[in-house]
């Protein structure tokens, strides 16, 4: 049922939905409300375990424990929580748990900022995290149950990447899934292996040379193969819900004939639709491309999506000293599999610098030449 | 006979108190149990894949963070409905007073359902023997060396006993490898108790301190009967036993053991000496 | 999906007697079945406690600390040949 809700108690009440047997959560600054929310739930019997840690890098340890007994857990967090989470974020996957966080995006100080980018959850991509941004606080709500389901089933973590300030503290309709409609969608976690005394096993072994190097390639490949999974746990809650999000790896608007496209992650993503709008009612032929899973990188699905088209690649994530993250890997995909595109870098929005509309007409009036840009807006 | 839940094949030096500690920890816990263990050399000595020196089930985490490691594994167990079997932490010196201590506070606050033993030998020794802060006053490690103008470390040991015993838990208890009839009573005491629970075990390490291996036990003995090592008990932050060594030994018998102390001067010693007769003062 | 999990108790295949250069030698008649040797070796490789030790010297690191603990010097360490 549709309510009016701020983002953070959305995304909160669904994971509550979720079932989950442990949450862990710190408040670092900058929090949202989704850790207060959840206690509050916790505090009136709505989940079953609520544990305040004393830190960010507890929390997501306490997840690598409760994952690894085989319970449902979940935390949420933003920059530098995330970061200082980084050492254990690691450990989870490459301990094959499957753990879920939310990720109110946010920037990395310094200087001190508490309003939206995408540099923290950008600067975990090597962690061997899925990571799946959403526009939407609809969205995100719909990515939470989903990446529960491809977390336990895989056996790889999952953060669900939501704009700080611009989704978590948003106040809009949203059609919270319900328990009812939940359970029918996720099944019960029942990982391969975990911590159980009638079944002994050890977790967390050190690896020689001789084999450490197959394991990093089997969770290499395992999380490039993870784009199947992605597309059918979203095509399976689309058919429950009629909710979809393009192929549930990134999502094309007025894309097929579009000479020219916005491509970008997360909430900007709403005014890159609207811009794009008002320059089609113009006759320009441009349209606006969505990446959902930042990881993995659907580099050759991308490839094919924008052959032919010059592209600008909108990013709230900068990486010092090299090109900003995902123009870089688009570039290298359409090397790869489809040559014929131009490709322009655009940093932007960083720190919650604003990204109106205006700013996305702006950015696709420039890309027009034959030239590829590099420029900050 | 009971069952050996840490067995042959590990990988630990020659003498290691701490292997010796494992055996008596896990005999005292029994079966049911989730080992949550820091990185260090218990980890290393025990785990290298393929093979676990574990017959419980076990994970290592990180080195900093079994705390919450250990609060996530019981948490879960009692939110699924496991009120029975117990989680065990296996951290060392280096993990438990000074990388993991923030956590270890943390976990110790919370009274979370957890009995954490921290084995101490009195320094990172699976890094190369660096000093940390449970390392006594003047002992010669890789980072407090005997040189010219620093004569090993220059601080004292932290009271992590006493710190954690100040959250007011349930139960800190200290013990020495060398009594296994404490170890394991101070083991069995805590697993009849809900909460967090707090067992630091004296163990020794021939490698680390310049110690005969076969002296290994003896030293943990000396310690005890020196009253260097205090095997003392706290039930919600208040001391409520202390073994009582008898007429003690002077401390220079179990310095006199281990190379870390070779370069101490009889003042060093005495100060040592005159330290540990004012610290019981009250206890005899 | 390879996962990073080892079987429990399995380091038994792992034979660490040959770090020795001493061993223990018991004299089996002054033996009073105390249990301080099994109880204190780190190897846990003397045998059942309450019985006359029996070596494992398949883990056996020699490291004396049998012979330095037993109460009635029934165990001397001697070079490995």
């Amino acid at each position: 049922m549709k309510k009016t809700i701020e983002g953070s108690e959305a995304m909160a009440e669904t994971v509550q939905n979720c079932n989950p047997d442990v949450v862990a959560c710190f408040p670092i600054t900058p929090s949202t409300h989704i850790a207060e929310d959840l206690d509050h739930i916790y505090s009136n019997g709505g989940i079953r375990d609520f544990i305040p840690v004393e830190s960010e890098l507890s929390a997501i340890s306490a997840l690598i424990g409760a994952s690894a007994t085989g319970g449902r857990s979940f935390s949420t967090t933003s920059s530098q929580g995330l970061a200082l989470m980084h050492e254990a974020l690691f450990n989870a996957a490459g301990m094959r748990l499957s753990p879920v966080m939310v990720v109110a995006n946010r920037a990395l100080s310094a200087p001190l900022n508490i309003w939206n980018d995408h540099q923290d959850s950008v600067s975990e991509r090597d962690s061997g995290w899925l990571q799946l941004f959403c526009e939407t606080n609809q969205e995100a709500c719909d990515a939470i149950p989903q990446a529960f389901k491809i977390a336990e089933s895989i056996a790889i973590p999952v953060m669900v990447c939501v704009d700080g300030f611009y989704l978590t503290h948003a106040v809009e309709q949203v059609d919270v899934p319900d328990k009812e409609l939940i359970a029918k969608y996720l099944p019960k976690f029942s990982p391969k292996v975990k911590l159980d005394s009638q079944n002994p096993i050890t977790m967390g072994a050190y690896a020689f040379p001789s084999d450490y190097q197959d394991f990093r390639k089997d969770l290499f490949d395992d999380l490039n193969n993870s784009k199947a999974d992605i597309m059918r746990a979203h095509d399976e809650w689309a058919k429950l819900t009629g909710r979809k999000y393009g192929n549930g790896l990134f999502e094309g608007y007025r894309l097929e004939d579009a000479e020219f496209v916005f491509l970008g992650m997360g909430s900007v993503m709403g005014n890159a639709k609207e811009a794009v709008d008002r320059m089609r009612a113009k006759g320009e032929k441009v349209g606006a491309l969505k990446l959902r899973s930042f990881r993995p990188f659907p580099g050759e699905e991308l490839a094919k999506a924008i052959a032919g088209k010059k592209v600008a690649v909108f990013e709230k994530a900068i990486s010092l000293g090299g090109d900003a993250p995902i123009y870089t890997e688009l570039t290298t995909a359409a090397l790869e599999f489809h040559p014929n595109v131009v490709i322009s870098s655009f940093i932007g929005g960083l720190g919650g610098k604003d990204v109106t509309v205006e700013v996305v007409v702006q950015v696709l009036q420039k890309i027009k030449g034959q030239e590829p840009l590099k420029e900050w807006v | 006979m009971v069952e050996e839940l840490f067995v042959s094949g590990h990988r630990a030096c020659a003498g290691c108190g701490i292997a010796t500690s494992f055996r008596e920890v896990m005999k005292a816990v029994g079966k049911d149990v989730i080992v949550v263990n820091a990185t260090g050399c218990s980890e290393i000595v025990s785990s290298p894949y393929p093979q676990s020196a574990w017959k419980v089930p076990y994970i290592h985490s990180l080195f900093e963070n079994v705390p919450a490691v250990a609060s996530g594994v019981s948490h879960a167990l009692r939110s699924m409905g496991n009120d029975h079997t117990q989680v065990v932490c296996i951290a060392g010196d280096g993990a438990t007073y000074d990388i993991g201590f923030g956590a270890l506070s943390g976990m110790l606050e919370r009274n979370d359902d957890v009995i954490y033993v921290c084995y101490d030998n009195e320094a990172y020794m699976n890094t190369g023997i660096q000093r940390s802060s449970a390392t006594p006053w003047k002992a010669a490690t890789t980072t407090s060396q005997v040189g010219s103008a620093v004569k090993g470390k220059p601080q004292g040991k932290k009271p992590i006993l006493e710190i954690a015993a100040a959250h007011k838990i349930p139960y800190a208890a200290s013990t020495s490898v060398g009594y296994p009839f404490d170890v394991a009573k101070k083991l069995k005491k805590a697993m009849g108790i809900k909460g967090a629970r707090f067992i630091l075990l004296f163990a020794s390490c021939p490698t680390g301190w310049g110690l005969d291996t076969a002296k290994s036990i003896q030293a943990t003995k000396l310690i005890v009967e020196t009253g260097i090592w205090k095997m003392a008990e706290y039930e919600n932050g208040k001391m409520t036993g202390v073994f009582k060594p008898g007429k003690r030994k002077p401390v220079e018998e179990y310095i006199k053991l281990q190379s870390r102390f070779k370069h101490l001067t009889p003042e060093d010693i005495a100060a040592i000496q005159k330290e540990v007769d004012a610290s019981w003062t009250g206890l005899e | 999906m390879k996962l990073p999990i080892s079987k429990p108790g399995t380091s038994v295949e792992n034979k660490t007697g040959d770090w020795r250069t001493f061993k223990p030698d018991i004299e089996v008649a002054k033996c009073i079945k105390c249990g301080t040797c099994q109880r204190f070796c780190p190897e846990g490789c003397m045998g059942d406690e309450g019985k006359v030790p029996i070596v494992n010297f398949d883990y056996c690191k020699g490291c004396g600390i049998c012979a330095n603990e037993c109460p009635v010097k029934c165990i001397k360490m001697i070079p490995e040949k």
